[in-house]
């Protein structure tokens, strides 16, 4: 397959874009996860009876 | 990072040599210069971690190891695209420097095997930090073979007379380092903070069962 030097320059462009991207999403992601368990965590913290009380 | 896209790909001068395909310069440079700054900081945390014995150069270290073999991965990618552009090869076996930031770039990878085929603890972190901190010789090796080649490849456009290319085409090359740079800093900060907030959930998960 023979390829244009446009083409080529475009998607040396776009791998890097696209690298971004996905490693956005996983950190996105990441979050959403790390988001969850704070909440998780903060039910478990409010069922637990106080100490002294 | 957008001032940069429309400065290297609108603005900047076409290359007489090379045509279009010369703006691949403007991207493939500054993440190889990136990967090359993340591997360095990985090592210098990883002095730190020995010199000090704080626990958090470990997961500083990682991180900056990390994100190098990111921009390692887009240098090899993005330097094969222009091989393929310029001088119709993706890859050549016979050029040193561009087996060299291969060796480097697999050192690297290795560095994960070796992190989590240990358990975590001072162990796992001190044998982490002394092997990141053997990779960063081959940092100037891979650095240095660029210039000494002086093969087709890697041609030195950066000389002791200065930039061998036009005030427009390094402005362009200098705002799009810039941009790279950013962009590193910020997903090494974003990586770094998400890690550290994961390692606190998961000690107080341990504390409140």
């Amino acid at each position: 397959m023979s390829w244009s030097q446009e083409e080529l320059v475009a998607a040396a462009y776009a791998v890097v874009f696209v690298f971004v991207l996905v490693y956005v999403a996983i950190i996105a992601a990441k979050l959403a996860r790390l988001q969850r368990e704070t909440a998780e965590l903060v039910e478990l913290a409010r069922a637990k009876p106080r100490a002294g009380a | 990072m957008g001032v940069a896209l429309v400065l290297a790909l609108v603005v900047a001068p076409e290359d007489a040599d090379q045509g279009i395909s010369q703006r691949i310069f403007y991207i493939h440079v500054p993440i190889a210069l990136t990967a090359y700054f993340c591997f360095g900081l990985g090592a210098f945390k990883a002095l730190l971690l020995l010199w000090r014995g704080e626990e958090r150069y470990d997961l500083e270290s990682y991180v900056a190891i990390h994100q190098g073999t990111i921009f390692g991965a887009l240098t090899l990618i993005t330097g094969a695209i222009w091989a393929k552009a310029s001088w119709g090869v993706w890859w050549t076996w016979s050029s040193n420097q561009l087996v060299l930031f291969l060796v480097l770039f697999l050192f690297y990878c290795a560095y994960f095997m070796l992190r989590f085929s240990l358990e975590d603890g001072p162990r796992r972190a001190r044998s982490s930090a002394v092997y990141a901190l053997f990779g960063v010789a081959l940092i100037p090796v891979s650095f240095l073979a660029i210039r000494l080649a002086e093969d087709f490849i890697h041609p030195t456009v950066f000389t002791r007379e200065g930039p061998q290319m036009t005030g427009t085409m390094f402005a362009t090359f200098m705002v799009a380092w810039a941009a790279v740079t950013m962009l590193a800093y910020t997903l090494y900060r974003v990586e770094l903070a998400g890690k550290r907030l994961d390692a606190d959930l998961r000690e107080l998960r341990e504390v409140l069962q």
